[in-house]
């Protein structure tokens, strides 16, 4: 009787073992064909030049600026309203309706669909208040975006503080606002810039809520101002792959910007991991 | 009387990585008696239990060497069936952990993954249990209610009851008393007793009065060594160590 | 006196931008409404939703989105098959089985998967996945539902995967020790005990996950087929209600009832996972995570 149920208790790990497995293989099944099909794409003049000959040549300097400038839009706006956030929620909050109401808001937002974003970023952004396809309209509606984000990541990093610090600092006559900005956020800070850099990479690689919003096909000029229509990366795979003049013959350009791609996203993934570890090594947390 | 070994161990060694928890822990259990290990906070009473039925392995690191057996068998023995030995040790924790189940479906837990299928037999044995535990006349009116609902007391013993259900050969208590107020230590004491007529217990305690009122030996640990161990009114009376009476008098710990 | 002034204000200062989430999303909700009802004036919300022809180009025009809401659903269902055993599975091998040296690698493992880029993955699926699957089950093209569904399921594993680990991880000690106590194996105590004690955490996971798979664009935009038809078989091509907003928000002109019904169709995907996030909310909320016996 127990050989049979120790039987089939190793036929399930096994079964278990297996489905690891394949999310193993499909990852590095895509990895595998993105890194061999798109490394031949990259060179020095990729990198740095504007396409050419209907993307058939050229490079992907244009998309990288593109995408860096959306990037910064949205950090510089949904940090800081995402910290605050954080703070009122770990920090001031007493339990109740309207924390409940606040936290409803929040996951809701971070369930809506990405093409949803989209369409309010057009109908808002754009159309209202007028700002047309831009680097601030679509920042703007990428920041949307990121907002649950990085309030997650910032109320775990405030949840992590230990609450003697807090003790302390109010024992000594300190208000709570001074407690906050001085003993708090400090400790806090590694977790919160970690969160920020991972809800970052997110927005990097996402397409719909900027394909009406602030990424175009091609435009001759790099961004000047945030009123800038611009090119981006995930928008320029897309582009080349579905609706280009010449798909087949700039395949090996969309693998190389898929490439580019996951190169920035991976990346900032791991300067994240690893400012986060530096810094807690820092602080003795 | 006749003295039957249920359990002993001998030079008993234990390890979490580097660190030594227990240095060569001999001692002999004799069917049907209780056995109380008593010792300071830390002195690794409840390391020396969780080795009796092999807990321990659960954590990962460990290492142990020297022997233990139920019945002269060496229960770390690679060939040894550890689910089968954990039914036929049972164990009572600290805190009560009751399933989130009804009461029938904890004390019915062990059987059917044990393998018994019959459904009679089954309610029988959940009866016989909880009367074993003497809790039957206050739960059998509401056994299909939440475990969750009776109190810190009543809980432990019905997770007794669970214990028992698997019909095991020695019941393994770690503090079993610790967490609940006096009236339910009482009737846990008494139940211990009852019970042991049929069972071979080993209680982890740190209450020595309680050691000396219901154990028939007793065993000292001190940082990992078995000091002594002895018949209880003798340790208690006349102990053999200037250490074991520094404790008793509460000189220490 | 003057700093518990400042410190009242601060508070309520951060109140003020706490509230900013959920202004944000009733004016999302506020705008979707202002740009989509008006498309109600042309077409009743019962043709609107049942009418199976989405022919928004031709005069006069249809707008019934059935097919379009059952190739989400069906894409959406697909995944699901998949991706939950998956996502189920590497939580519980995470969270109980593993080793602590391969979960180091198993875990970084399901955070790549979840920072690829949607449209890396689409992409994938419309150049390898598609020529491989059409020549495999020989089928006359290889961009449809089957093809979405395997890079949704993708997608929403990791999603899956990470919340319920939580679940599982949350389990008490205790719990765990009275089933291997009374001689259960780890299997039965998984199946027996840990399960049931993590179910609303694995079905808020589940839900989550579908939730992605339902609102996911790029993907469905990318491999799915873009026939607006009601799917036959799974090797039909399908257009999901994401994929059918891209790919005609840019031709559609501004304000036309085209436009009016785009935002419609984001009014009923908003919905969609509206209800989703309600769910899973609800269900977090109600069963609360089990814990140990209380005194």
């Amino acid at each position: 009787m127990i050989k049979k149920r120790v039987f089939i208790q190793n036929t399930w790990f096994s079964i278990f073992k297996i489905a690891v497995l394949i999310n193993g293989a499909a990852l590095a099944v895509i990895l595998f064909f993105i890194v061999s099909r798109g490394w031949r794409a990259i060179s020095w003049e990729f990198l740095t030049q504007a396409p050419r000959d209907s993307m058939t040549a050229g490079g992907i300097l244009p998309c990288i600026v593109g995408t860096v400038s959306l990037c910064l839009v949205t950090i510089l706006v949904a940090l800081p309203i995402g910290v605050a956030s954080a703070i009122y929620l770990n920090e001031y909050a007493t339990q109740g309706k309207l924390v409940r109401v606040i936290r409803l808001g929040i996951n809701n937002l971070a369930g809506v669909p990405s093409i949803v974003f989209g369409l309010f970023g057009l109908a808002f952004f754009c159309i209202v208040l007028k700002m047309g396809v831009s680097v601030a309209a679509g920042g703007l509606t990428l920041g949307l975006m990121t907002l649950p984000v990085i309030i997650g990541a910032s109320e775990e990093a405030l949840k992590s503080v230990p609450n003697t610090y807090r003790e302390a600092s109010l024992a000594m006559g300190a208000t709570k606002w001074q407690t906050i900005r001085k003993v708090v956020l400090p400790v806090a800070f590694p977790g919160i810039i970690t969160g920020s850099i991972l809800g970052i990479s997110r927005a990097a690689g996402e397409t719909a809520p900027i394909m009406y919003t602030g990424a175009v096909f091609f435009t001759p000029d790099l961004p000047t101002s945030i009123m800038d229509e611009v090119m981006a990366l995930p928008y320029h795979i897309y582009v080349l792959a579905t609706a280009g003049t010449h798909i087949e013959a700039t395949r090996h350009l969309q693998y190389g910007t898929a490439l580019v791609l996951i190169v920035l996203v991976l990346g900032m993934n791991l300067a994240a991991i690893i400012l986060r570890s530096k810094m807690r090594k820092k602080l003795r947390i | 009387m006749e003295s039957n070994i249920k359990m002993h161990t001998k030079n008993l060694d234990f390890f979490y990585g580097n660190f030594q928890a227990l240095h060569t822990v001999s001692i002999e259990f004799t069917q049907n008696q209780v056995t109380a290990l008593i010792g300071p906070s830390g002195c690794g009473k409840s390391t020396y239990l969780r080795c009796l039925n092999r807990m321990n392995d659960l954590i990962s690191g460990i290492r142990v060497e020297g022997q233990a057996m139920l019945d002269n068998i060496d229960i770390y023995d690679p060939s040894i069936d550890v689910v089968t030995l954990r039914r036929r040790v049972g164990m009572v924790f600290q805190k009560p952990n009751p399933f989130p189940k009804s009461i029938f479906e904890n004390i019915a837990y062990g059987l059917k993954v044990n393998g018994v299928k019959d459904k009679a037999k089954i309610t029988e044995i959940v009866e016989k249990s909880l009367k074993q535990a003497a809790i039957w006349e206050e739960v059998k009116d509401r056994m299909n209610d939440s475990s969750l609902g009776l109190s810190g007391g009543q809980q432990q013993r019905l997770c007794i009851a669970r214990a028992l259900a698997v019909d095991p050969e020695v019941l393994l208590m770690d503090e079993p008393a610790s967490a609940l107020d006096p009236i339910a230590t009482q009737k846990i004491e008494e139940l211990i007793t009852e019970l042991s007529s049929k069972l071979t217990i080993i209680i982890v305690t740190h209450n020595m009065q309680q050691a000396a009122r219901i154990s028939d030996r007793t065993a000292f640990f001190y940082m990992g060594k078995l000091i002594e161990v002895n018949d209880t009114d003798t340790l208690f009376t006349k102990p053999g160590l200037k250490q074991t009476e520094d404790y008793i008098t509460g000189r220490f710990g | 006196m003057k700093r518990q002034h400042i410190d009242k204000g601060v508070r309520s200062g951060f109140l003020l931008i706490a509230l900013f989430s959920i202004t944000a999303l009733s004016l999302i909700m506020i705008f979707l409404f202002i740009e989509g009802l008006p498309i109600f004036d042309h077409v009743s919300i019962k043709e609107f939703i049942f009418g199976k022809y989405w022919y928004p180009t031709d005069d006069p025009a249809d707008f019934g989105i059935l097919a379009l809401i059952l190739g989400s659903v069906s894409v959406t269902f697909l995944s699901g098959i998949m991706a939950i055993p998956l996502g189920i599975m590497t939580a519980i091998y995470l969270a109980e089985i593993a080793p602590p040296t391969v979960a180091e690698i198993v875990k970084p493992i399901v955070e790549l998967m979840a920072s690829m880029p949607s449209v890396v993955i689409g992409f994938f699926g419309m150049v390898v996945v598609a020529p491989f699957i059409q020549k495999l089950f020989n089928i006359p093209v290889g961009l449809n539902m089957f093809n979405a569904s395997l890079m949704l399921a993708f997608m929403a594993v990791p999603t899956i995967c990470s919340i319920s680990e939580d679940a599982v991880f949350s389990v008490p000690t205790a719990l765990k020790e009275a089933s291997f106590a009374l001689g259960a194996t780890h299997f039965e105590t998984i199946v027996k005990i840990i399960i049931p004690a993590s179910l609303s955490g694995i079905c808020t996971a589940v839900i989550l996950g579908l939730s992605r798979a339902v609102g996911e664009t790029m993907v469905v935009l990318m491999a799915a087929g873009g026939a607006a038809m009601i799917p036959g078989s799974i090797f039909d091509p399908v257009r999901p209600l994401p994929a059918s907003i891209a790919a005609e928000m840019a031709e559609a002109p501004f304000r036309s009832e085209h436009y009016h019904a785009l935002f419609a169709i984001g009014i009923v995907l908003f919905l969609f996972t509206l209800i989703f996030n309600l769910i899973a909310d609800f269900l977090s909320h109600k069963f609360r995570q089990v814990g140990e016996a209380s005194l």
